[in-house]
């Protein structure tokens, strides 16, 4: 990102710290937080019987006729030529429809990268696909294999033989380092801060830490793998897809293959977890190239180990933090570089730097991030990109300070918690860290923790307990459109292009529609999930609650324009404007004098109409950039680590958070807890083993690549403030990605309070511990350098 | 040469690699038994082969002749209605996105038979005496072959505490 972005959005800011907050989207706050009905209560998932049955259908089961199915080859050395192609053997295999490699796949422009200024792009990295004989990381699609089956497209696969020139390629983080680019922006946040002379306040300040934290690859590993059901009919491509970004995906699709993007449609109604992993990659684009060259449908799936090859993960970083405070624990200077890969071809900003912008006062800060450009997989997002590991570095070195001041964490927290964006001055749209931190600390009985280290022990097992903030940006999606069809008996029905990985997008939503609508619950049906609906930006961000919200709300807003028009002049309501009235009691009623009522089935009985439909858009979200909006968490964690193995239990979990009014505990209490586990993955067990030496990844399958199962996962308690923000549709900010940011610190922390031990890299494996419980050893425990 | 699916009789592919995954999902359309790794690592494909769980991506299919296997669109009774443990997962949202989904019910089914069998885990203290019933442990160390991604562990061991609750362990 640009010099040019940087000047836009500071110019914007500046415009708009000095409009009324009331000129603004939420300068008045949503009237739905005082009248919400079925919203913050529980609701079971409306799509919960299809998916405990098995009838939920997913993109790689979408029946069609004549179908073939893909394998990949994919390339073994990272940068180079392919010298040499033989695909006969595997044109001759039994069951092979085609062998499509870069000699006969149809020509394709490169995928519009995913960016802010263009919600139709989707493309992860800037590399043509298949075009040419260039290899250009280690496990670049290099062939790919139509077959009747799968079994025989598999054992095609192994056929082709490929013999590569290989180049000099760069794979080693340590190597890119002393190269490494310094972007002018990460994501619209300028990359470099330099406030208060925070080099100087730090070399004076009486109590600092300056430590190096690292956080290795990650891979979002949902279960269902990438899939795709692909047929081109009359000229025009249909993609039954796994997708958390559908329009994206049809306007990509249209761009590579020189569509009109009304000839591309993408139905993706679920989708098998996402994570960030479900964007669009290479995958889909070379099932719709082989699909037009076999003139028959495809279907791909992608095997464990072609997801690692073609599917970025939440890419490295290593981070400097170095705090200064002062003896009653103010911070004087907060320093926060480092590095993260991020290949040239790469789209994704791994921000970790944005975490220490928004959490605490410092007096001032210097905060820079560097890109590592190596011959890899583009990276992409996971799950709370940049603030997971942003979270990881700064809240560790939090806990250290305390340790260092003798202070309690939490007190150091309360000491410094920033009132206001620390380096804008923007204010908070609503924000009560501490209420969290109150609440979560209430709950694990954080009185009972042992302030000094290797204090608690029970047998072989030492105790302890550790804590650590979150925090990820709210973030609302122009655009994104809901239309609303009502009908004459008072039912309505909600369509958007939106997304369902589990969130319970359509089970949410239904019940804003019903409050929205004043409509009972029953009387409101949500269609989502296909790109002939009504646009809708992506499921990613945190955004897309927000975002389809305000689109319902603008909808509604419209309609009840049109059923005032509709009513005419022999109605309760005549003379009344739109913004006059309210929905109640399944019908209109006068917000001044509610006597006035009538209800949509008299309305529409006059009028004779059958039904109305209506659409409205999520408009510029210029809150974003005049208030300081962040859903925040405090994290709390009780473990064991056995003295004699350094195996790590946990106990027990606590996550408090504070993202504005909860919309339905049941499916937030889920969501809550997915991300604390995705975030318990990254303390103990996660990582993607790339070997340097050949930029190849090893840890291709989910036996080599560690996710939490049900044994490592303890009863998590989750608590929310549940103060609505003013400044948000529903009052809600999202809560998608904050369960995941600060749980590696509190794990991290934790593991401190039990052993003595600070671990500085993750995950903390059993190795880091078991082996360094000698007291000169309670150092910093860094990896080996790779030889 | 039949294998026996949800009551009815198919053939067994003549293509000797043929999966039992594959036979259900690709040849059969029962495509609620799931393919999440196809390598034996993440029990989205379990599904009982005579009563106990298997994970059909490693099971041929021609290993199932003259066998019965159930699926999860065998467990709703004749009317559609859902079975305890099917409304349980939902009461409890031990669900999110629902892909592991049939995969963890099929599973905790089998799991409640080793449990009233007294087959030992290990985590059971005493191997001798067998489990001491379906404490929390027992249970997720059980269904620890079935993976979850979305986080919904607490609420799947909630679902499967109370369909064993309502009968002897």
């Amino acid at each position: 990102m640009s010099k040019l972005q940087n000047a836009i959005v500071g110019g914007v800011r500046t415009v708009l710290g000095r409009v009324p907050a009331s000129w603004l989207p939420g300068g008045t706050p949503d009237p739905i937080i005082q009248k919400r009905a079925t919203l913050g209560t529980q609701q079971p998932r409306i799509d919960g019987p299809d998916k405990v049955r098995g009838a939920a259908r997913f993109a790689a089961e979408v029946p069609m006729a004549n179908l073939l199915h893909a394998a990949f080859v994919h390339s073994t050395v990272a940068r180079g030529k392919i010298a040499e192609l033989d695909v006969s053997a595997a044109e001759a295999a039994p069951g092979v429809a085609l062998v499509m490699t870069y000699r006969n796949a149809p020509k394709m422009s490169v995928p519009p990268a995913i960016g802010i200024t263009n919600l139709k792009a989707a493309g992860n990295h800037t590399l043509p696909v298949m075009q040419d004989a260039e290899i250009r990381w280690n496990g670049q699609a290099v062939a790919v294999i139509l077959a009747e089956t799968r079994e025989q497209a598999e054992h095609a696969a192994t056929l082709v033989r490929i013999r590569y020139n290989a180049a000099q390629s760069r794979t080693r983080f340590k190597d890119g380092k002393k190269d490494a680019s310094t972007p002018d922006s990460i994501l619209i946040e300028r990359n470099r801060v330099d406030k208060g002379n925070a080099s100087k306040k730090l070399a004076e300040a009486a109590y600092k830490i300056d430590a190096v934290y690292r956080t290795p690859w990650q891979n979002h590993n949902p279960i269902e793998p990438h899939a795709a059901t692909i047929a081109w009919q009359d000229g025009q491509l249909i993609v039954h897809d796994a997708t958390q970004m559908i329009h994206a995906t049809a306007g990509s699709l249209a761009k590579v293959f020189g569509l009109k993007e009304a000839d591309v449609f993408v139905s993706s109604p679920f989708v098998g977890g996402g994570f960030g992993a479900k964007g669009m990659w290479d995958h889909q684009i070379l099932g719709a190239a082989a699909a037009k060259l076999a003139g028959r449908p495809v279907r791909v799936m992608l095997s464990r180990a072609s997801m690692h090859r073609l599917v970025g993960g939440r890419t490295q970083t290593e981070q400097r933090v170095a705090l200064g405070a002062s003896a009653d624990g103010k911070l004087t200077a907060l320093l926060h570089h480092g590095y993260a890969t991020k290949p040239r071809h790469s789209i994704c900003d791994e921000g970790f730097s944005l975490t220490g912008r928004s959490l605490y006062a410092s007096a001032s800060f210097d905060i820079v991030q560097h890109h590592v450009d190596l011959d890899l997989l583009a990276n992409s997002f996971m799950r709370a990109p940049g603030e997971t590991p942003g979270t990881f570095a700064i809240e560790c070195a939090m806990d250290e300070l305390a340790h260092q001041l003798g202070m309690d964490p939490v007190e150091l927290r309360r000491r410094n918690v920033a009132s206001c964006d620390p380096i804008s001055g923007a204010p908070h749209s609503q924000s009560a860290t501490m209420t969290a931190y109150d609440l979560g600390a209430e709950r694990i009985g954080w009185a009972r923790r042992a302030p000094a280290p290797r204090a608690r022990r029970d047998g072989e097992w030492l105790v302890g307990m550790g804590c650590a903030g979150g925090t990820f940006p709210f973030a609302r999606m122009p655009g994104t459109s809901a239309r609303i069809t009502l009908d004459a008996r008072g039912q309505a029905h909600v369509a958007s292009a939106a997304h369902e990985m589990g969130m319970g997008t359509a089970t949410v939503q239904r019940q804003h529609a019903a409050d929205r609508l004043g409509l009972p619950l029953d009387s409101v049906s949500v269609t989502i999930g296909d790109s002939r609906l009504p646009f809708a930006s992506f499921a990613g961000g945190s955004s897309q609650t927000a975002s389809l919200g305000a689109a319902i709300s603008a909808a509604s807003g419209k309609l009840a324009a049109e059923l005032l028009r509709l009513a005419g002049n022999d109605t309760p309501l005549a003379g009344l404007r739109a913004s006059d009235v309210e929905f109640a009691d399944s019908g209109l009623r006068s917000i001044d004098e509610p006597s006035r009522h009538e209800s949509f089935a008299s309305i529409f009985r006059r009028s004779g109409h059958k039904d109305l439909s209506v659409t409205g858009e999520s408009g510029p979200p210029l809150e974003m950039l005049k208030f300081s909006m962040h859903s925040t968490s405090a994290i709390f964690c009780q473990l064991r680590v056995s003295e004699v193995t350094g195996e790590i239990r946990i106990d027990r979990l606590v996550g408090a958070f504070d993202c504005g009014r909860i919309l339905n505990t049941k499916t937030a209490t889920s969501q809550f807890k997915g991300g604390m586990i995705m975030g318990l993955g990254m303390a103990l067990t996660e990582e993607t083993l790339l070997d340097e030496r050949s930029g190849r990844i090893m840890s291709t399958s989910l036996a080599d690549y560690h996710v939490p199962v049900h044994l490592d996962v303890p009863e998590i308690d989750v608590l929310w403030t549940d103060i609505p923000d003013p400044r948000t549709p529903m009052g809600a900010r999202g809560i998608g990605e904050i369960g995941t940011t600060g749980v590696a610190a509190a794990v991290a922390n934790a593991v401190f309070n039990a052993t003595g031990i600070r671990v500085r890299d993750l995950p903390i494996t059993l190795d880091k511990l078991a082996f360094n419980q000698t007291p000169e050893k309670r150092e910093a425990i860094s990896p080996p350098e790779f030889p | 040469m039949t294998i026996t699916i949800n009551g009815s009789d198919y053939p067994v592919p003549l293509d000797s690699r043929v999966s039992l995954l594959d036979m259900l999902r690709e040849r059969l359309g029962l495509t609620g038994t799931k393919l999440g790794c196809n390598q034996g690592a993440c029990g989205a494909c379990t599904v009982l082969l005579d009563g106990e769980r298997v994970l059909s991506c490693l099971t041929l299919a021609a290993q199932a002749e003259g066998r019965d296997v159930l699926t999860i669109e065998g467990l709703q009774g004749a009317d559609g209605s859902l079975h305890p443990l099917q409304k349980a997962f939902i009461e409890h949202d031990g669900l999110q996105c629902g892909y592991c989904t049939p995969g963890q019910i099929c599973s905790a089914i089998a799991m409640a038979r080793e449990l009233r069998r007294g087959d030992p885990s290990h985590v059971t203290a005493n191997l001798a005496a067998g489990p001491e019933g379906p404490t929390r442990e027992e249970i997720r160390e059980r269904m620890s072959g079935n993976l979850c991604r979305c986080g919904a562990h607490n609420g799947i061991v909630e679902a499967i505490e109370e369909m064993l609750g309502g009968e002897p362990a």
